[in-house]
């Protein structure tokens, strides 16, 4: 391993736009990072495909439009870039305290801890997908899907790279330490597991992996929009740089979805099933029954949700007020940016009941965050309802109501319906099996799980996409298992 | 007003359960139960109401169930173990309330560190998850940290980098003294926000062990086991069970069973009356233990317990404690004799006196003791009147009374039992520069003194007959209140800790009145202070000027 680091050639191995073959303390600080990386990669990594050709994208500049070149890679060789995004001349820090004032270069030490503190939580997410997906690939309905799954997953890792990057180079022997402790933790570990609950949870299946990247890495983009606000500018560039990724990890849940909904369609008009409830038949077919969507979106929402934290929260406040971390879509907002005087309506609970309360808008700022991921998300099931409406099946998808079935925040400790009642906790029992994943669901789930590998090939359960990957054709070989 | 009563039936924040000798002292803190509006106690943050149980769980354990030899403080919550003083309420608190709080919880704490070393009842505690501030400080109280090692989980304590304030209950001192944290990595864990997790706070002597996740149970359960194994107490005795506190609050008196107070809201003093036992001792510890919380030395303690903490915190104005007693002497010697006796539950007596007395010893208030025909300051009684900051003696009898002439008696009680917080007797805190006069004190044990005896011995600070007895104790008490109470409170403080220095009076003398001072401040208080804007999203704004 040692007699190795001298013969790296860093920036050949590392795209980046941070003139990495002149900063001798951060490549010093990657030479000893990067080994455990690799072994975490191969350890935790997609299992079974480490010595797999795959085309893969990789990032290799910021230029909108050409940022990234496409071939095939063996994972473990995959080319981890450390890019920022443009700086933009001029630029002040956008709301908080120090409004107006130009943004900054370095940490300010007043808010290295609570810099730090943020970086770390969304440094821990991004490996924590990779590995609750590592078996993923086993079961993969097509060659295209495995690479869309291998592409979100080398990503996440980049974007670890990222915040590595940050920590490495503004927060000093702290930073190196944490940068190792995010290869330290791992998802659902009984000792150390990740830091947030939903990042501990299993992705056992391709419904799944579809919700989580629909749903949750839809928290992450939301929470790399309100960082790349921040008056620190280097996590700024940052974060806007890892979002031109984030999108297509958006796209592959989205898009999963759909072609799962269109096909259950078609498969249910050739069949003549009109009855979209009518598991028993639906499910003879080989396809994903709605209500099953239904009741995995119910899961996957309010898991997701719990990650946005307490919806009124005095630390998002001093997030905000400091300058550090902002709302999404900042300065499109048309306020002060500093919200002393301003209110926000929030739902909270009072006497058992949900109602909105009008509360300071700075300790609103999770809540707010929230309401916009909501509006978010909608677009995307509004979209698949329009799938479903097309092929002529009557039945709604619809997103639970964000007080079901919440473990943090407001909402923890109330039992409360899809549809926003609150209700006792038998109801809530006696209802469990209609609102959420079943013991039968993952059993039938588990048995549609099996891969296909030919090339242009889809599983029963999954449309083919309407274009290929970087324009590629139906039969292309996506992944070169043969090799 | 506050009240310090209570009982298991009533805990809404605490849960207290026994396995033969582990005790599990589990912290569920009802967020909507806190003793004043405008907070809630998120997090496993606590209030005095909090304390209020936790204070009634130690002391119940001890007494109550003999055959605990190991305590396991816990959490319920799975994330976090306990999240400190609720700063909500800090904030909206006045300056008194913060103070006293502060003072009771030390207390508490304290009486926790005390069981372990003395009772033979060993506190470990379990850190389950995250422990901030006053949840640090919870844990330094316990003899063994064991600490989840999750890679997530910390100790801190963030009072300065996040609050402005400093640890209040204990925490500098005994990073420092207790567990001999260098201090420069004291330094550096007292600065920041984030604390300490793992292996470092292990190799910085922060906690005692580290247990992974799935193991945590199982280490808990084995350290516990080990520690009771280390107990001298019974495995199988019964306890005596507290029954509801008598007590009967007045306009302008308190009457406990074995204690009455009068309150003089003129004169700003209350009075304490202390009553010598009704009846002689029991022919054995046996029997004393039969008459459970009955036993005189028992139940006086609880009445005088409660009296101080119900004075201090729901009497601020009464400025001036006058302690007298009344009742016959000669039967506490009787009383003595079993206390002395190697037993679990007199040794629990003991330390109750202990501690009751070194609540006193720590109380804001002017302490004189008045001692008069008719009263019973006698071995045990006798501490009271070397708590006092003054003591005064009547010389003879009142005229046209024939109630013999007062009398002060020593007794082994005065010579080792029931030392100060400083490590001293209070005989030894009051000789201080003159241990002859300890060893000649001792020499009069058992023997009755007069006044003109006690004064020669220096045991009293004057005599007067009864003549001047009225007048002198007018003026003097008059000229007490006329002086600023913030004064009096400093140099009462400052006189009664003689000599040297322990954890204790580190804790109740330099980490208290700094925070005390800090507390006034406008950097912690004022309207852009740290306090006061904790929880409002904006920053204080300090007066970067040093003091």
């Amino acid at each position: 391993m040692t007699a190795l680091k001298q013969e790296v050639n860093y920036d050949d191995l590392i795209p980046n736009n941070v003139n990495l073959s002149e900063d001798r303390r951060l490549r010093k600080a990657l030479e000893a990072w990067h080994p455990g990386f690799i072994d975490w990669w191969k350890d935790m990594g997609p299992d079974g495909f480490q010595d797999t050709p795959v085309y893969l994208r990789t990032a290799i500049g910021v230029d909108p439009k050409g940022w990234a070149e496409f071939g095939y890679v063996n994972m473990p060789e995959y080319r981890w870039g450390i890019l920022l995004a443009p700086a933009e001349e001029g630029r002040t820090i956008p709301f908080g305290k120090h409004k107006g004032e130009p943004v900054w270069q370095e940490v300010p030490g007043e808010y290295r801890a609570m810099l730090r503190r943020l970086v770390v939580i969304q440094g821990d997410t991004e490996p924590a997908s990779v590995e609750q997906q590592r078996h993923l690939g086993k079961t993969a309905p097509s060659l295209y899907d495995l690479r869309n799954l291998f592409q979100v997953n080398v990503e996440e890792g980049r974007h670890l790279w990222a915040m590595v990057y940050l920590l490495h180079k503004y927060f000093g022997k702290d930073g190196r330490e944490e940068a190792e402790n995010l290869l330290k933790r791992t998802s659902g570990d009984k000792d150390k597991p990740r830091m947030l609950g939903a990042f501990n949870e299993e992705t056992p299946d391709w419904l799944s992996f579809f919700m989580f990247t629909f749903f949750t890495d839809r928290d992450g983009k939301m929470q790399l929009e309100s960082l790349a606000q921040s008056g620190f500018d280097p996590l700024s560039r940052t974060c806007r740089f890892m979002l031109t990724e984030e999108a297509h990890h958006m796209f592959v849940g989205e898009s999963g979805i759909s072609r799962i909904i269109q096909r259950t369609c078609e498969a249910m008009n050739e069949a003549g099933i009109t009855d979209p409830t009518d598991v028993e038949a639906v499910r003879k077919l080989g396809v994903m029954d709605l209500p099953m969507i239904q009741r995995k979106m119910n899961f996957h929402l309010a898991v997701t949700l719990d990650l946005f934290g307490n919806e009124v929260s005095t630390n998002a406040a001093s997030a905000y007020e400091a300058g550090i971390k902002g709302r999404y879509q900042e300065t499109r907002i048309d306020d002060d940016h500093q919200l002393h005087n301003d209110t926000y309506a929030v739902l909270k609970v009072v006497d058992g009941e949900l109602k909105m309360v009008e509360e300071t808008a700075l300790n609103a700022i999770n809540a707010r965050l929230r309401d916009d991921y909501v509006k978010d998300a909608d677009g995307g099931v509004k979209r698949w309802n329009k799938l479903i409406k097309k092929a002529g099946v009557d039945y709604e998808l619809s997103l639970p109501h964000i007080a079901f079935n919440r473990q943090i925040g407001e909402f923890s400790g109330l039992f409360v319906s899809p549809d926003g009642e609150v209700i006792d906790q038998a109801t809530f029992e006696a209802n469990r099996d209609n609102w959420l994943p079943t013991a039968s669901d993952l059993a039938y789930l588990d048995s549609l799980m099996v891969a296909v590998t030919e090339p242009g090939e889809y599983a029963s359960w999954i449309a083919p996409p309407k274009v290929g990957i970087d324009n590629k054709p139906g039969d292309f070989e996506y992944v070169r298992l043969a090799g | 007003m506050i009240d310090f009563r209570t009982s298991p039936d009533q805990y809404r924040h605490w849960r207290l359960t026994t396995d033969g000798p582990v005790a599990h002292v589990t912290m569920a803190v009802n967020e909507n139960a806190g003793l004043f509006d405008g907070y809630q106690l998120k997090m496993n943050s606590y209030d005095l109401g909090v304390d209020i149980e936790l204070n009634d769980v130690v002391q119940r354990l001890r007494f109550e169930h003999p055959e605990v030899k190991a305590v396991v403080l816990a959490s319920a919550n799975e994330k976090i173990f306990c999240a400190g003083a609720n700063i909500r309420m800090l904030g909206g608190a006045s300056h008194g309330h913060k103070v006293n709080f502060c003072k009771f919880t030390n207390e508490t704490r304290n009486a926790i560190e005390e069981a372990s070393a003395e009772s033979g009842q060993i506190w470990m505690c379990a850190v389950n998850g995250t422990a901030a501030g006053g949840g640090y400080e919870l844990a330094l109280a316990t003899d063994h940290i064991l600490l989840i090692d999750d890679g997530t989980t910390t100790v801190s304590l963030p009072e300065v980098s996040l609050l402005a304030v400093l640890p209040g209950t204990g925490g500098l001192t005994r990073v420092t003294d207790k567990r001999k944290v260098r201090r420069d990595r004291a330094d550096i864990f007292c600065s920041m926000e984030d604390g300490v997790r793992g292996q470092r706070a292990l190799d910085w002597r922060l906690v005692d062990e580290l247990a992974p996740a799935s193991q945590f149970d199982q280490a808990v359960t084995a350290r516990a086991q080990e520690l009771a194994r280390r107990s001298d107490r019974p495995d199988n005795a019964n306890g005596v069970l507290f029954s509801p506190l008598d007590r009967e609050i007045g306009e302008h008196s308190i009457h406990y069973r074995h204690l009455s107070v009068e309150l003089d809201s003129s004169r700003r003093t209350a009075t304490l009356i202390v009553h010598g036992p009704q009846q002689d001792a029991p022919a054995s510890v046996a029997d004393a233990q039969a008459q459970g919380d009955s036993f005189w030395p028992l139940a006086l303690a609880r009445d005088l317990d409660d009296a101080i903490l119900h004075l201090r915190l729901n009497q601020p104005e009464m400025g001036t404690w006058l302690i007298k007693s009344q009742g016959d002497g000669p039967r506490i010697a009787g009383y003595e004799s079993l206390l002395e006796q190697e037993h679990w539950l007199m040794r629990e007596i003991r330390l109750f006196w202990k501690r009751t007395l070194k609540r006193l010893d720590v109380t804001s208030r002017t302490l004189f003791a008045l001692i008069e025909p008719g009263s019973c300051f006698s071995g045990l009684l006798a501490e009271l009147v070397f708590c006092a900051d003054r003591s005064f003696m009547l010389d003879g009898q009142w005229e046209q009374d024939d109630t013999p002439a007062a009398e002060l008696q020593l007794s082994a009680m005065n010579f080792g039992a029931l030392p100060m917080s400083n490590g001293l007797t209070r005989l030894e805190t009051r000789f201080y520069g003159e241990p002859q006069s300890v060893e000649q004190a001792r020499e009069q044990q058992g023997q009755p003194l007069d006044a003109m005896a006690a004064l020669r011995g220096g045991l009293i600070t004057e005599a007067y007959d009864d003549i001047d007895w009225d007048e002198e104790l007018r003026l003097l008490i008059e000229e007490r209140s006329s002086f600023s109470p913030d004064a009096l409170i400093g140099m009462e403080a400052n006189l009664r800790f003689t000599g040297p220095e322990t954890m204790e009076t580190r804790i109740f003398g330099r980490l208290t009145a700094w925070q005390n001072w800090i507390f006034q401040r406008p950097n912690a208080v004022g309207r852009q202070g740290a306090l006061q804007l904790y929880g409002s999203g904006s920053r204080p704004t300090y007066n970067f000027e040093r003091i």
